[in-house]
């Protein structure tokens, strides 16, 4: 079952999706089973920003039918941090690393990449463009201008894999994989959340206390299925699909409609374990049917 | 104090009785493969059946209980039914399973200088302390429970206890009024000597900070925040410290009251 991924080995075709697993946490949690039973077979890490964040004021959870919505914030210890406290646990990880990065202007971007560039603990780059450019105020990858422009900028400075992480809040999300493709991205990953709300019912105020949050879990299964599908047929380079996965039936759905890999993330909150059950489950759907 | 781990993943955990304590439900289980939790961890629970799965419905993530008593290969746990996740595990019985994880959580820590341990707790929130005081009691030292319930059919939750005093809102039971009257009362004359031990709604967690952190009186307070997974992964649970935001899961449950500006934890008891 092991899947060759722009050129990086892994044992299977079942990863994490940025921001939805917290290695080091979970060792914590659980210790060493966690690396005997390690259950992606690359593991993406939280986005790691230039700065470090506290993320949103909480609350930054709710409950909706089938999912939830998530106001985190990207918390994380900044690129320094990150590199001193973080990245020497996660090189020991029995999987490759994938590090996901965000930048808030694109030479930042291409500071984060340039850093990790350098750094032979780290497989390959995903780049979060759901988040403005301050120089523009246009969201990076709602724009297949701006994502061009942000892929062309950094592209040069490594020569390991660069993933672009959609955002599913875009008019037309197969141009902008494109537009990722044809500035030299090796791969696509989407969807990221779907921006959502809630009321406290108490107040009828926000609920977060991001005001707005992301839609997550089965609840957005069918609109992850539709983006992958247009994705996998606008572009050449290959597309991690993601979005409401429980169960190896749906990443076969994914793959199906286009994708490599698969992505698991709220499901990994309802069972720690669930990317090595979903791994399993698709392994024999996968040995039973021809994609 | 090292924690003790959890298995990793969901586990099965077959429901081997339900009891009725008026406004409560304890439901037991049979855990197999777990290891004894410390007072004060916790679980995530959800039905093995109906639950989320896609089928479109709440609940759909688990959710995060204190465990309230453990005997061998045994967990209990407090419910009360104020949602949809809390009805649907308040209906389990035998022949149903819960989906559990968990020990989850940093748990109470002894009492510092051989303080004596005062537990307070609120509402649902006196599960921790029925398996801390059993711990205690094991090791020799008897704790007092004041507890604080609405009425007459939540403060029959007061027998899970030993020794209890209690409070009720109505004065249908005990002293009429707040269980942090009943702590003021306990506190005086000896502060130096004791160490507070509390869970319980927010307004009653930040009342018995504000008195402990009055008083100088040490004190270990169990929070509950809103929780998607209870092992760091979501990071939707952090609570304000005076170290920052920190991960009540991970982190917590149990903090120390000198850590808080506030134990009003936004929300939380919703």
């Amino acid at each position: 079952m092991s899947v060759d991924f722009c050129g990086i080995e892994l044992a299977h075709p079942v990863i994490n999706g940025s921001g939805t697993f917290d290695a080091i946490a979970a060792h914590r949690a659980f210790g060493d089973e966690l690396f005997e039973r390690f259950p992606f077979a690359a593991f993406v890490s939280k986005t790691v920003t230039l700065e470090p964040r506290q993320g949103n004021p909480p609350p930054r959870l709710w409950e909706v039918p089938g999912g939830l919505i998530n106001s985190i914030g990207l918390p994380n210890k900044g690129l320094s941090g990150y590199l001193e406290h973080d990245l020497p646990f996660l090189a020991n990880l029995p999987v490759p690393l994938i590090v996901n990065v965000m930048g808030f202007s694109r030479d930042e971007v291409a500071e984060l990449v340039a850093a990790f560039a350098e750094r032979p603990e780290v497989s390959a780059l995903e780049l979060n463009v759901s988040c403005p450019n301050v120089e523009t105020g246009l969201v990076m990858g709602a724009d297949p201008g701006e994502t061009a422009r942000l892929v062309d900028r950094v592209r040069a400075l490594t020569d390991k894999p660069l993933i672009v992480k959609l955002t599913p809040n875009a008019t037309d999300v197969p141009a902008v994989a494109r537009a990722a493709e044809q500035a030299g991205a090796d791969a696509v990953s989407l969807i990221n959340t779907l921006k959502g709300m809630a009321l406290d019912p108490r107040t009828g105020g926000p609920w977060l206390g991001g005001v707005t949050g992301g839609v997550s879990g089965a609840a957005v299964r069918a609109i992850a299925l539709a983006q992958v599908h247009a994705v996998a047929q606008a572009v050449e380079i290959p597309t991690i699909g993601m979005g409401g996965v429980q169960a190896g039936r749906d990443g076969l759905d994914l793959m199906r409609a286009g994708a490599a890999l698969v992505g698991i993330g709220t499901e990994s909150f309802r069972d720690p374990a669930a990317g090595e059950r979903i791994a399993s489950e698709l392994g024999e759907l996968l040995a039973n049917s021809a994609v | 104090m090292t924690r003790t781990r959890a298995p990793f993943g969901r586990r099965p955990a077959p429901v081997t009785a339900r009891e009725e304590h008026g406004a409560y439900v304890v439901i037991r289980c049979h855990d197999r493969f777990g290891p004894s939790p410390q007072p004060g961890q916790f679980y995530m629970l959800a039905a093995a059946e109906r639950w989320g799965g896609g089928d479109g419905e709440r609940p759909f993530l688990p959710r995060a209980f204190s465990v309230l008593r453990v005997a061998v290969g045994e967990l209990q746990f407090l419910i009360e039914d104020v949602g949809p996740g809390s009805r649907r595990l308040s209906e389990l019985g035998p022949g149903d399973d819960l989906a559990l994880v968990g020990p989850l959580g940093n748990g109470f820590a002894p009492p510092r200088d051989d303080r004596v341990p005062i537990l307070v707790g609120g509402g649902v929130g006196i599960a921790p302390l029925a398996i801390w005081q059993d711990e205690l009691r094991a090791g020799g030292t008897e704790s007092p429970g004041l507890l604080g319930f609405r009425d007459e059919r939540h403060a029959k939750g007061a027998a899970l206890l030993t020794h209890a005093s209690v409070a009720t809102d109505d004065g249908s039971v005990g002293h009429h009024g707040l269980v942090t009257e009943l702590l003021a009362d306990e506190l005086d004359g000896r502060a130096d000597d004791v160490e507070v031990y509390a869970c319980g709604p927010p307004l009653m967690l930040e009342a018995v900070r504000a008195i402990c952190t009055d008083w100088s009186v040490p004190a270990q307070l169990a929070l509950e925040s809103g929780m998607a997974c209870g092992f760091g992964a979501c990071f939707g649970c952090v609570v304000p410290t005076v170290d920052g935001y920190v991960r009540l899961c991970v982190d917590g449950p149990v903090l120390d009251a000198h850590k808080l500006q506030s134990a009003l934890v936004a929300g939380a008891g919703h």
